[in-house]
């Protein structure tokens, strides 16, 4: 017997159906765990520093940074490793001193760290993919596969790596079990605390500093609190005609 | 043919066969028996259901490579999260994860280790819970 028209729609229909319903139900399923994961995420992360709300000789952001992640001591400047630290005016946007800036700012140290470029130098001429860029912006450090080659020290114009010349471990005052130290030779740098980010923490040095000086979000996120300041004050980056695209942004 | 300094030669030659084989000979007859890997730790003990992430037939013969894909996994893709063969999920890390019941590396970890001759990298960066100085 031939189908008639109707029932041949019928059957057509239900097949379809039984074909897209289950692929729909699974990649339902697939959807909601993924939301279940903890931890913050965001399209592009950026951080904002009001160092105009900088205490004079205040430390908690470093010692906060540099406590969490282990970062060791050497205690001479060579062979010195930060993350996030202090650094003159002139020398944080050489382009933009000059004599007739207030003296006040001028004289106040401005915290430096990664800019975590949309455009990172240091990504680019990495020959083992041990630095990297994450679709979220932040600029990573593999250091299972960093060889310790300095060309990301030299490619980076913000001078935001180190290279570990020595075993870092007995420089450490106060070891962090959380977290990993490096070894030598490896390259290190500010991570935007990506393995607190994972847990649903800010970074250690947002969260560390009392005037609320560093603001950390998503930029792309029109509601987050960095983007509302950006789009409130005027806000200069460091070196931004290089064409790095830092995401770190201050305001002076 | 004339083969000169014939004695030297033949000295040497034996001398040099001496020296590479003296490992078999050596240690000839006698067994080394394979090391006896310690479970009984405070972690393990509470556990009601006492499995690793997937059976230890595969932690024996796969735990490098499982290792190696959960550290591309986090480090290069910032997933945290395993699904074992039987469906369970396990947060990905060596000292936040494995150490955690086999907290007795040196009778663990490192008997094994010792035994086959391998030296992991992984702790000249990753800090051995209850290494940390106070």
């Amino acid at each position: 017997m031939t189908p008639t028209r109707r029932q041949f729609l019928i059957i057509a229909g239900i097949s379809t159906l039984g074909v897209v319903c289950p692929s729909v139900a699974r990649l339902m399923a697939s959807r909601s765990e993924s939301a279940a994961a903890p931890g913050l995420k965001a399209k592009r992360w950026a951080m904002a520093v009001d160092a105009a709300k900088c205490r004079a000789d205040c430390t908690d952001c470093f010692t906060a940074c540099h406590n969490a992640h282990n970062v060791p001591d050497i205690g001479n400047a060579k062979e010195e490793v930060k993350w996030i630290w202090p650094e003159r005016f002139d020398h944080v946007f050489h382009a933009e001193s000059h004599a007739r800036i207030p003296e006040a700012m001028r004289t106040r140290p401005v915290p430096i760290l990664c800019n975590h470029c949309d455009n990172p130098p240091c990504v680019r001429v990495c020959p083992t993919g041990a630095t990297f860029r994450r679709p979220d912006g932040i600029v990573m450090m593999d250091s299972h596969r960093c060889i310790g080659c300095k060309i990301c020290l030299a490619a980076c114009p913000y001078g935001a790596r180190s290279i570990n010349f020595r075993n870092p471990r007995p420089f450490i005052g106060k070891l962090n079990p959380d977290f990993p130290t490096r070894s030598k030779g490896v390259i290190e740098k500010c991570n935007f605390c990506e393995e607190r980010l994972a847990r649903g923490f800010l970074p250690a040095c947002v969260l560390a500093c009392e005037e609320k000086a560093l603001v950390f979000g998503d930029v792309e996120d029109p509601k987050s609190e960095v983007r509302q300041l950006l789009d409130r004050k005027f806000t200069i980056r460091r070196r931004a005609e290089l064409g790095t695209k830092p995401q770190v942004y201050y305001i002076l | 043919m004339k083969l000169y300094d014939r004695g030297k030669i033949i000295a040497g030659i034996v001398i040099f066969l001496i020296l590479i084989t003296f490992p078999f000979w050596y240690g000839k007859g006698k067994a080394v028996t394979p090391p006896e890997l310690d479970l009984d730790t405070p972690a393990i003990q509470q556990l009601a259901d006492k499995s690793c992430v997937e059976d230890a037939a595969f932690m024996r013969e796969n735990h490098m490579k499982l290792l190696t894909a959960w550290r591309d996994s986090v480090v290069r893709e910032g997933n945290r999260t395993y699904r074992a063969k039987n469906g369970k999920v396990f947060e990905m890390g060596l000292t936040g994860n494995c150490l955690k019941c086999h907290s007795n590396k040196d009778r663990f970890c490192d008997r094994c280790h010792d035994y086959v001759g391998v030296k992991p990298s992984c702790w000249n960066c990753h800090i051995v819970p209850g290494e940390v100085r106070q």
